[in-house]
């Protein structure tokens, strides 16, 4: 009976933890969450721009005072007397309000901060896998040329070998011809030559022209030397956290000076790995936070932006960084990263490259037109599955192509088939 | 049918020799460089060394230029970025476009926080979304650089300028505290009600001064009238939608007369067919010239100017016979007096009559007329009034007598360019020399405004707080979308500071009634916008509900309000700032019927008689520097920049000698060439000299002429710096030949002209690429239609079906080798109502601001150059060439599915999309204009110069300004302009061809929204620039493949027997379709006649 009972036990709790996970957010959610909203101020295991997370139930009164907290902190404040000592702890930051986050939504990032293991090396931001792919396919084209040399070797001597036998031949029959030209004064010869350095000439002249202004590697020199490795790399803030933009418009956009503020007003020293440059020396991180500081107007010593005595509406010296910029597309080109990113589902990388390993970031694709076709002629879009309604309901009105796929008449719709490769979607 | 003649000119008319060469060269004139080649290349002047100079040139900036280390871009982000702004990504902000009493809700679009397309507001009761030419062209003005960019003091003949408005104020004020006579505040129609507010407070601050209201084009008349017949000074509102039976005696009620937008999108209300009991409404015009809703008009008779009275009077007196009628003695006109009156009879309590003169006693008749025939209280509503017009012209003669004398001791101008645009300019600019203090608070350096000692240069609009009233009731509200360009100071502001600040009692204060975060800083120059949001929240109760109307933009009577409207919610019933009559139907005075019949009786006629009119584009004249409303043609006479004498072929036969309509040499000698002959018309001593331009359908005794034109500085050499490049040189300036009666301005005038042997160049478009008679449109009568729906078309389809080969029925798959392409998701698709299309333009500016279309200016459109995407063609038709019925067809890129342009082009610059669009790429383009040569509907525009200075080589275009191109471009090429350009939309370089792109933008806009929501109805209806445009919804726009969209709904369920396909026997399966026009009249317009005789021969 007891065995039973424990074997019945055991069954319920198994069925109560598949309701669980099919009913709620999982863990493995509550690990993006974390990346998408938390990462960018917290992390687990130490102090950031906000406390570390590590043992947050230990010290927090308990209750819902975590969602409360999440959903409106500085209504917290306002009441609270944990969420006061919190303020005063950190002050002048003040958590922002995550609303939009549901409860069941923050119960899971916090799970993922209490199931949390310190891991081995950093593994990498999310869709790192999609950039390495593209630079492998091993090129044959030099064994064919050193084949086709030889191979042209061979039948320049067996034409020699053929002129001397036949004129060894001729000779044998009596039969005059003229003085033998060379080879290399031999007009068919020349000719040959001609043309063929022509090929070769126009077809280096044809490509550089076609690469000017084209710009792959181009790593310039930042005003400050923002290190993506550290932020997203090491630290794995979201690319969408300053980068916004990305999912409302064209522009993925710099983030403003503000933006960087909402952390580097707590973090004011860089305590993490040296950074080496490709020269070897080594960068001064905490010197370069100090210039974010110069532009932003903000005194670190006395923890407070300066005063705004000149009336210009910020505090003195604070102006904008000018960084160079380094993804040109020519003016006749309409890009919208929103499409990409949004509807496309499009891991930055993709394009950018692995930037959360780069200290400085610089041109990872060449941004042609042909790199362009070609991923639109390959890339599959979100086409509805009417049977399943899973994808993008906008497709529902493609029915020539609802129809073909359930005949079989076509495998998958990529962006071309939809019309990804006609001029006017980017040139207009 | 296809008899039935279109005539864009004489020429096409009478088929002359010089038209059917003209049709046959599309790109007449010489190719610039190469000129000196015209005799052979081996006798060309060009020699071997200047070959080898081009080349070795050509090849060493190419190596240059590829050598060239690509330049460094810097991306400077903001350094604290608002909340609002996501750089990239429009926002849209309700403002209102007003512009001296003319009052439009807009919402603004908001690139990256600079304004640069002006679309309507949809919720408004009074536009429902429409918009005019003008008010789309408004955004460049913002940007003019002409603009005054800080305050300035007389100083000598010049101006200095003042460093700051305290500095300025405190010198106004000082000269104030001196004058002796009282103080005068001139502004044009002030429709505002915190407006009238602050200039109440002004004015109660200086005991004696006083404000004058004035209107460049007055409407006196109506007002005084229907204070004789109602007991009230004001305009009563109009509900053209109510009428069955319009008729009109002269108003450009569609075009120019008090507001068009209102008044055209009520007008087409009863203009659209439906399937179900196709019904129109009547509309009747009586005038002198041929207006814009002349020429839309069902029937339409002409008279003398001098004439209007009578007919008015003949009118009221078949009507009841309470008035005598005068004798007509043009038998024509007389009929169609009783055709009039017929159908005013035939729909009393629904029918209307406006007038557009400014004339009390025809007014007054036409009040009598519209009580016989029971508008008043249906069509008319007295209860509301409408606050577009208020100047009276009586005020403005007293102050310029009082000014002249030296009783005027100050002078305030807001708004207003009286020595230009008031008939006796001349003399106001004399008695403003007598008056002490002058001060202008015009925001550009106009006639006026040169004149004072002071200026205090105003806000544009889109940089202003403000509101509007433009009919009792409804309110309407500006707010600024960008920060102030240059130091200008708001002219409220001006007015309230030199009012010295809070005087008033009641709710003026420097503190906003409502805390604000962050806190508004108190800017001394910009005390009116607090001002305005006290005066606001404390009517509209509470701080949420203000914001909500600030964001609708609008506060409307509970009854007109739509379901879209937030604040309906919260039921504010605001009272209106006019007084108005409260009766519906008020008391007519019908002894003033008699008055002003004897009145009318002492009219005097000449034999030559000349009216003025506005032009939709340039109005009054206030936005006479933009090159948009500039290069705008007229939609009647096709002329841009200018204006001109319009004259009947009658009276060019008979002054000029030029019969156009019998001898073929003489119409030809006339019509080719953009030289027109020059006459002078003199009127009350006053004299100017204009070319002449024939256009059918004028009175033969007539002579119309444009104000508007002719702007310039009182110093010649000024001009450009002062009024602007566009207005400098643009026409003659006809106000001064106006007088005044005594009560109103007169509407007419009995003058002599001549001919006087010049010739002057006018750039007329239209003049080229026509259709060579096949025919582009078909219209039909109300009753023929009623009778047998399917006959407008069926020639047509006969035809169609005899191009089939091997007997198959259809057209689309079988009547061509290329194999019919699926369009498998959207299908974009244009129709456009001819019945309700007025050719008001709105759409042409519209493009214009969404597209970046290039200025050309005016010798390089007479060359055939405008690079309009979207023109509006008019034709002339019917069996009186000298009286013709008159056709707008909106024409733009027809994106055929079969496109005769896709398959010429050597390099596939153009070729067509899945979805319809046929597309051009720019970079790709070289410039064979192959394609152009092929289109039949002619409505690709190449870029013969670099219009845009988006050459590589920017200096290029130096050289060529002053001898091809016209100072106009540099001015749209300014840094401050080019403000104005769309980031969406390539800008092109020379050498490359264009075309209307269905506004892609918008469409790819739309569908990437589409996708982001997942919801494929956001792409039904989307709206390009020229639909969204539209105050009379004429256009329709959306996915074709969608069932449920207005699109395939007019083509394939409610106008299947109108819709038709311009020239589609050729196969260019065209994207657009037109539905025919129906005439709501028995009159023969030579449609059903032809088929008749055709079926008897």
């Amino acid at each position: 009976m007891i065995r039973y009972r424990k074997f019945f036990n055991k069954a319920f709790a198994s069925f109560l933890f598949i309701l669980f996970i099919s009913f709620s957010t999982s863990a493995q959610d509550g690990a993006a969450l974390f990346k998408a909203n938390c990462a960018s101020c917290h992390k687990i295991d130490a102090d950031f721009a906000g406390p570390a997370l590590k043992g947050w139930k230990d010290r927090v009164p308990g209750g819902d005072w975590i969602h409360k907290w999440v959903h409106n902190p500085s209504a917290m404040i306002a009441s609270d007397p944990y969420a006061k000592q919190l303020f005063e702890k950190w002050k002048p930051t003040i958590m922002t309000s995550f609303s939009n986050l549901s409860v069941e939504e923050i119960d899971a990032i916090m799970k993922y901060v209490d199931e949390f293991q310190p891991a081995a090396p950093a593994a990498g931001a999310p869709g790192t896998q999609a950039a390495a792919a593209s630079q492998g396919g091993s090129d044959n084209s030099l064994l064919y040329g050193i084949l086709t040399l030889v191979l042209a070797l061979v039948a320049l001597i067996l034409i020699q070998v053929n002129k001397n036998l036949r004129k060894l031949a001729d000779d044998k029959s009596n039969i005059q011809r003229g003085k033998p030209v060379p080879f290399w004064r031999n007009k068919t010869y020349l000719m040959a030559f001609v043309f063929v350095l022509f090929g070769i000439g126009g077809y280096v002249v044809i490509n550089a022209a076609i690469g000017l202004g084209r710009q792959q590697n181009y790593e310039p020199i930042q005003p400050i030397y923002y290190s993506h490795k550290v932020h997203a790399g090491t630290n794995q803030i979201s690319c969408l956290y300053c980068h916004g933009g990305a999912q409302d418009g064209k522009h993925a956009n710099i983030p403003s000076v503000n933006v960087c503020m909402n952390c580097h007003i707590a973090i004011k020293e860089y305590k993490g790995d040296p950074i080496i440059r490709e020269d070897g020396r080594e960068v001064n991180g905490t010197a370069e936070i100090r210039k974010l500081y110069s532009y932003a107007g903000w005194n670190p010593d006395k923890n407070e932006y300066n005063p705004d005595r000149n009336g210009d509406g910020v505090p003195d010296g604070a102006r904008p960084i000018q960084w160079v910029k380094i993804h040109n597309l020519p003016d006749h080109v309409y890009f919208n990263h929103s499409q990409h990113v949004v509807v496309g589902k499009q891991q930055c990388q993709t394009c950018h490259g692995n930037v959360q390993e780069m200290n400085e970031v610089y041109q990872f694709a060449d941004l042609s037109m042909g790199w362009c076709v070609n991923c639109h002629r390959t890339t599959k879009v979100d086409f509805l599955n009417k049977e399943t309604g899973e994808g993008n309901k906008f497709y529902s009105i493609y029915e020539k192509f609802h129809d073909d796929l359930k005949n079989n008449k076509m495998d998958s719709v990529t962006v071309e088939s939809i019309g990804g490769t006609e001029c006017q979607k980017c040139h207009y | 049918m296809s008899q039935k003649k279109y005539w864009g000119n004489f020429g096409q008319l009478n088929e002359t020799e010089a038209f059917k060469q003209t049709s046959k060269d599309e790109f007449r004139e010489d190719l610039l460089p190469l000129e000196d080649l015209d005799n052979g290349l081996l006798q060309g002047k060009t020699p071997r060394r200047d070959f080898l100079k081009y080349l070795g040139f050509s090849t060493a900036a190419a190596a240059l230029a590829a050598s060239c280390n690509t330049p460094v871009r810097n991306a400077v982000p903001y350094l604290s970025r608002p909340d609002d702004i996501v750089p990239g990504v429009a926002q849209f902000y309700a403002s209102t476009y007003v512009n001296g009493g003319e009052t439009i809700s807009v919402l603004v679009k908001q690139r990256d926080g600079r304004p640069i397309k002006i679309e309507g507001n949809d919720l408004s009761a009074i536009t429902k979304g429409g918009t005019s030419a003008r008010s789309q062209a408004s955004v460049l003005d913002l940007y003019d650089t002409s603009r005054l960019r800080h305050p300035l003091q007389k100083s000598g003949n010049d101006f200095k300028e003042v460093t700051s408005f305290e500095a300025i104020d405190k010198m106004i004020l000082q000269a104030m505290s001196s004058v002796s006579g009282s103080i005068v505040l001139l502004t044009s129609t002030i429709n505002s009600p915190s407006t009238l507010k602050v200039i109440e407070q002004f004015l109660a601050k200086y005991p004696g001064s006083r404000h004058v209201q004035y209107d460049a084009v007055s409407y006196s008349g109506m007002l005084l009238a229907n204070e004789m017949s109602y007991g009230k000074r004001y305009i009563p509102s109009y509900n053209f939608e109510k009428a069955k039976t319009i008729v009109s005696l002269g108003a450009d009620f569609l075009g120019t007369w008090l507001s068009p937008v209102e008044f055209s999108s009520q007008y087409a209300t009863n203009r659209r067919i439906k399937k179900s009991n196709p019904a129109l409404s009547r509309h009747i015009q009586f005038e002198s010239m041929l207006t814009l809703t002349g020429s839309n008009a069902d029937d339409r008779f002409t008279h003398k100017p001098s004439e209007t009275g009578a007919v008015a009077l003949a009118i009221l007196a078949k009507l009841n016979g309470s008035v005598s009628a005068p004798s007509i003695s043009d038998a024509n006109l007389a009929k169609g007096i009783d055709k009039a009156v017929a159908a005013l009879n035939n729909s009393k309590g629904e029918a209307l009559v406006v007038s557009g003169s400014n004339d009390v006693n025809i007014q007054m008749i036409v009040n009598a007329i519209n009580e016989a025939i029971g508008a008043s209280g249906s069509t008319i509503d007295h209860s509301v009034s409408s606050n577009y017009k208020k100047g009276i012209d009586a005020d403005m003669a007293s102050l310029l007598s009082e000014m002249k004398s030296g009783k005027v001791g100050a002078l305030f101008i807001h708004d207003c360019n009286p020595v230009y645009s008031y008939f006796d300019g001349g003399a106001f600019a004399q008695a403003m020399s007598k008056t002490a203090l002058t001060v202008s608070f015009n925001s550009t350096m106009d006639e006026t405004t040169e004149l004072c000692r002071y200026i205090v240069p105003s806000h544009h609009w889109l940089e202003s707080w403000g509101d509007a009233e433009p009919k009792s009731g409804y309110f309407s509200f500006i707010q600024p979308v960008i920060n102030p360009l240059f130091k200008t100071r708001q002219f409220q502001s001006s007015l309230l500071s030199l009012a010295g600040g809070n005087t008033a009692p009641n709710n003026v204060g420097d503190t906003l009634m409502v805390a604000e975060n962050p806190p508004i800083k108190a800017y001394e120059n910009d005390s009116y916008e607090i001002f305005f949001k006290n005066f606001w929240i404390s009517k509209l109760g509470s701080n949420s509900v203000f914001e909500t109307a600030l964001q609708e933009g609008l506060v409307q009577p509970a009854s007109v309000q739509s379901s879209g409207n937030a604040i309906a919610d919260t039921a504010v019933a605001v009272t209106s700032a006019v007084n108005s009559m409260i009766t519906a139907k008020p008391t007519f005075n019908s002894a003033s019927v008699s008055s002003a019949q004897s009145g009318i009786g002492s009219a005097k006629g000449g034999n030559v008689e000349i009216v003025f009119y506005e032009k939709v584009g340039i109005g009054n004249g206030s936005q006479a520097n933009n090159p948009w409303l500039q290069e705008l043609p007229d939609p009647v006479t096709k002329v841009t920049w200018d204006n001109y004498a319009m004259i009947s072929p009658q009276m060019a036969k008979s002054l000029l000698g030029i019969d156009v309509m019998n001898n073929k040499k003489q119409g030809d000698d006339y019509e080719v060439h953009p030289e027109k002959p020059v006459i002078k018309i003199t009127v009350n001593g006053r004299s100017v000299s204009l070319p002449a331009m024939i256009i059918p359908g004028v009175h033969p005794s007539t002579i119309a002429v444009a104000v508007g034109y002719g702007r310039q500085s009182s110093n010649k050499d000024q001009s450009i710096e002062r009024i602007g490049r566009s207005a400098t040189n643009a026409g003659q300036n006809v106000y001064p030949l106006i007088s005044f009666s005594g009560v109103t301005l007169a509407s007419y005038f009995a003058g002599t002209a001549e001919k006087t042997g010049d010739k002057y160049a006018l750039a007329q478009t239209q003049v080229h690429g026509f259709s060579e008679n096949r025919p582009v449109i078909y219209e039909t009568t109300l009753s023929d239609f009623k009778k047998d729906p399917k006959h407008i078309l069926r020639e047509t389809k006969e035809e169609l079906e005899g191009l089939i080969a091997g007997g198959s029925k259809d057209f689309v798959k079988d009547a061509t080798i290329y194999p019919d392409y699926v369009k498998p998701g959207v299908k974009w698709g244009m129709s456009i109502d001819l019945n309700t299309c007025t050719g008001c333009s709105a759409c042409v500016i519209a493009c214009n601001a969404e597209n970046n279309i290039s200025v050309v200016g005016k010798k390089e459109v007479a060359r055939y150059h405008d690079m309009h995407w979207m023109r509006i063609d008019r034709y002339f038709t019917g069996n009186d060439p000298l009286n013709p019925e008159v056709v707008f067809q909106p024409m733009l890129c027809q994106h055929c599915d079969n496109a005769p342009c896709e398959n010429v082009c050597p390099v596939a610059a153009t070729n067509h999309s899945s979805e319809g669009l046929n597309q051009m790429a720019y970079n790709r383009c070289i410039g064979t204009r192959y394609c152009a040569n092929n289109c039949p509907y002619k409505v690709r525009r190449f870029n013969w110069l670099d219009y845009n200075g988006a050459d590589s080589f920017p200096n290029n275009q130096k050289p060529i300004i002053g001898s091809y191109l016209n100072e106009v471009t540099e001015q749209m090429n300014d840094d401050l302009t080019r403000m104005v350009l769309n980031p969406d939309v390539t800008v092109r370089s020379r050498g490359v061809m264009e075309k209307c792109s269905f506004c892609v933008q918008r469409l790819q806009d739309g569908k990437l929204e589409a996708k982001k929501t997942q919801n494929p109805a956001v792409v039904r209806n989307l709206k390009t620039a020229c639909a969204q445009a539209c105050p009379t919804n004429a256009i329709t726009f959306g996915n074709v493949n969608d069932s449920k969209s207005d699109v395939f709904k007019i083509r394939n369920v409610e106008q299947t027997d109108r819709s038709f396909y311009v020239l589609q026997q050729l196969h260019t399966l065209p994207n657009i379709n037109y539905l025919a026009k129906i005439r709501n009249t028995d009159r023969n317009i030579g449609v059903m006649e032809e088929e008749a005789k055709k079926e008897h021969s």
